[in-house]
């Protein structure tokens, strides 16, 4: 029953269709459409590398020592170092100097008003900064990469100027931090 | 002439089968000048698992230039010229009426057939056959869309073309895709850590985009036919703010390998990278004119963060943006003539317009962390990211101003929106 239907179906359609033929063909072009952009392959998922934080040297993790501290703090839109930063950053950069084999990675960033490109910029230029002042106080070139994370990693998520102030940063990480 | 400003408050719950947020769209501002028209049911449409009428209807809808008009039900749906009765669509001042029919060809697929017919006139003036697998219905719908879109407003449609933004649910980060009226997301890439800037390469086969996956920003190039990525920009420092030459083989990124952000052209696989611009100062966000002849980006070389223009092969810039303090993200019209870039105005980031030729400006919204945007092929939308009780979400403008969608996930920050290039059939 169901296919005497379907079939009576198509056969009324297929009776319409073709009823006014020659008028139904006119300005009526044939064409197959075509997806945009042709079937995704599927997600590509990322893993990161795990750092190995476990054999980081104790004056690195000790509370007591100033190296365990790693962040530096900056005003709004500006790269300038405070002078309540300047003992911290000689530490790092004494370390660096006393140390040729170890590394640094420094990581600017940006409250998160503004254009992310332009953020990532700033960071980067904080990162210099701190990178600069490093290589004052005894730190090789090739031992520090600047680099910026801009206003991607907010360490505080509010909108207030105290959380702002928070994510204008710039963060230390040695050799099995990153 | 008659003039409608009416403002439209239209919510098309989006279904989908997958279990992944989607994009829900809602219009909030109708256009100027907005033609009626009418969109009945296709006459046997149901074999398809969706409605190709009610899709080419929300598409029409959605770019704000159309006033649709409630075609009710007719029975028999008319499929040809003679059976529509056009005294009844001129008294509801109707300019134009698509009508269509759909039937199940011998071999499983299906022949839908579109008719737009002009109502004062009485004429067909478009209408296509169009040959499709039952996967194929929306793809179809969006083909009717802007078919019809172009007949009556002369602009080429974009209802076939896809967008690309990044969703971020709590630490995880998703690179997706979805067709302009963001239906069928797929996912390209997922991270634990943030990716931004994704662009389209101008075939609209490939994005770039900068992914932190290794603890910096590093520049890819993804392709989304094979799901291969490459990396084309990983130098000492940061890489970032990738754009597309328009002939795709090469990109400007903003890379600080050798001391502060600046600009250099990149082959598109990574190749020959080599810098154009030579200032102490911030130098980022490039961008291509579409006649591949000029360069705009953001630079705080005069003090404060402004757009600026220079030649695609580097050299002197000059200085396009003067009102305000924080003028960024500059995007150019495909037809070359309008610049669309994020202000500051007070503690408010807007989406503002710049008719390049006269240099008239225009505020195109007022949100308060508007950022981001994104030109639609055609020119007559942008597309940005916008925040909404303080969640990332999309929204779109018309370049007049005076049509607004947001597009929004449930529970999930979206941000970084691009619209993707018009699909060559």
């Amino acid at each position: 029953m169901k296919k005497l239907i379907a079939l009576l179906a198509a056969a009324v359609l297929a009776g319409c269709a073709s009823t006014p033929e020659l008028e139904s063909k006119a300005g009526v072009e044939d064409r197959t459409p075509t997806t945009a952009v042709p079937a995704q392959p599927g997600v590509t998922a990322v893993t990161p590398i795990a750092p190995k934080a476990d054999q980081l040297p104790n004056a690195l993790k000790d509370p007591k020592n100033i190296l365990s501290k790693r962040s530096v703090f900056f005003d709004y839109d500006s790269d300038r170092i405070r002078d309540e930063f300047r003992p911290l950053l000689q530490a790092h950069g004494k370390y660096l100097g006393d140390h040729a084999g170890a590394k640094m990675l420094v990581q600017g960033n940006a409250d998160e008003r503004g254009s992310r490109e332009y953020n990532l910029a700033l960071g980067q230029r904080r990162a210099e900064a701190i990178k600069r002042m490093l290589a004052l106080m005894g730190a090789r070139d090739a031992q520090i990469d600047a680099v910026s994370l801009g206003e991607e990693k907010p360490r505080c998520t509010e909108q207030s100027e105290a959380c702002w102030a928070e994510n204008r940063r710039g963060d230390l990480l040695h050799s099995g931090e990153f | 002439m008659r003039f409608m400003f009416r403002p439209v408050l239209l919510l098309l719950a989006l279904v989908c089968s997958s279990a992944q947020a989607q994009l829900s769209i809602e219009i909030t501002g109708g256009g100027a000048n907005q033609i009626p028209i009418g969109v009945l049911r296709f006459a046997g449409e149901q074999v398809l698992a969706q409605n190709i009428s009610d899709i080419v209807e929300a598409d029409l809808q959605r770019s704000g230039r159309f006033r649709m008009l409630f075609a009710g039900s007719v029975d028999p749906l008319p499929t040809e010229v003679a059976q529509v009765n056009f005294g009844d669509w001129k008294n509801r001042n109707a300019d134009a009426v698509v009508i269509g029919s759909v039937v199940r060809l011998a071999d499983g697929r299906f022949e839908a057939r579109f008719r737009l017919l002009d109502v004062p006139k009485q004429v067909q003036i478009g209408g296509v056959a169009f040959t499709l697998s039952a996967q194929q219905v929306r793809a179809t719908a969006h083909r009717i869309a802007d078919v019809v879109y172009e007949k009556l407003t002369g602009d080429r449609g974009v209802f076939s073309t896809r967008i690309a933004y990044v969703v971020k649910q709590g630490n995880r980060y998703e690179l997706q895709i979805a067709d302009a009226d963001g239906v069928g997301a797929q996912t390209a890439l997922a991270s634990r850590e943030p990716i931004i800037s994704p662009t389209w390469s101008p075939d609209g086969t490939r994005l770039a985009y900068v992914s932190f996956e290794n603890k910096k920003p590093v520049v890819y190039v993804h392709s989304l036919l094979s799901g291969q990525r490459q990396v084309v920009a990983n130098f000492k420092g940061s890489n970032s703010a990738p754009a597309w030459s328009a002939d795709g083989r090469q990109l400007a990124v903003v890379l600080s390998k050798d001391g502060g952000s600046q600009i250099y052209l990149i082959g598109a696989d990574g190749s020959n990278p080599r810098r154009i611009t030579n200032s102490g100062s911030i130098d980022t966000e490039p961008f291509f004119t579409p006649d591949a002849q000029s360069i705009y980006f953001t630079s705080d070389r005069g003090g404060s963060p402004q757009i600026y223009r220079m030649s695609a092969i580097g050299g002197e810039a000059e200085r396009v943006t003067f009102d305000g303090s924080y003028n960024v993200s500059p995007r150019v019209s495909s037809d070359g003539k309008t610049l669309v870039y994020i202000a500051r105005d007070g503690g408010r980031f807007e989406l503002k317009s710049l008719d390049l030729a006269s240099r008239q400006g225009q505020t195109l919204t007022d949100g308060q962390h508007d950022e981001s945007p994104s030109f639609a092929p055609n020119g007559k939308m942008i597309l940005y990211a916008t925040q909404i009780n303080n969640r990332g979400s999309l929204a779109a403008v018309s370049s007049d101003g005076r049509v607004k969608q947001r597009l929004s996930v449930q529970a999930a920050d979206v941000r970084e929106p691009a619209w993707g290039p018009f699909f060559n059939n």
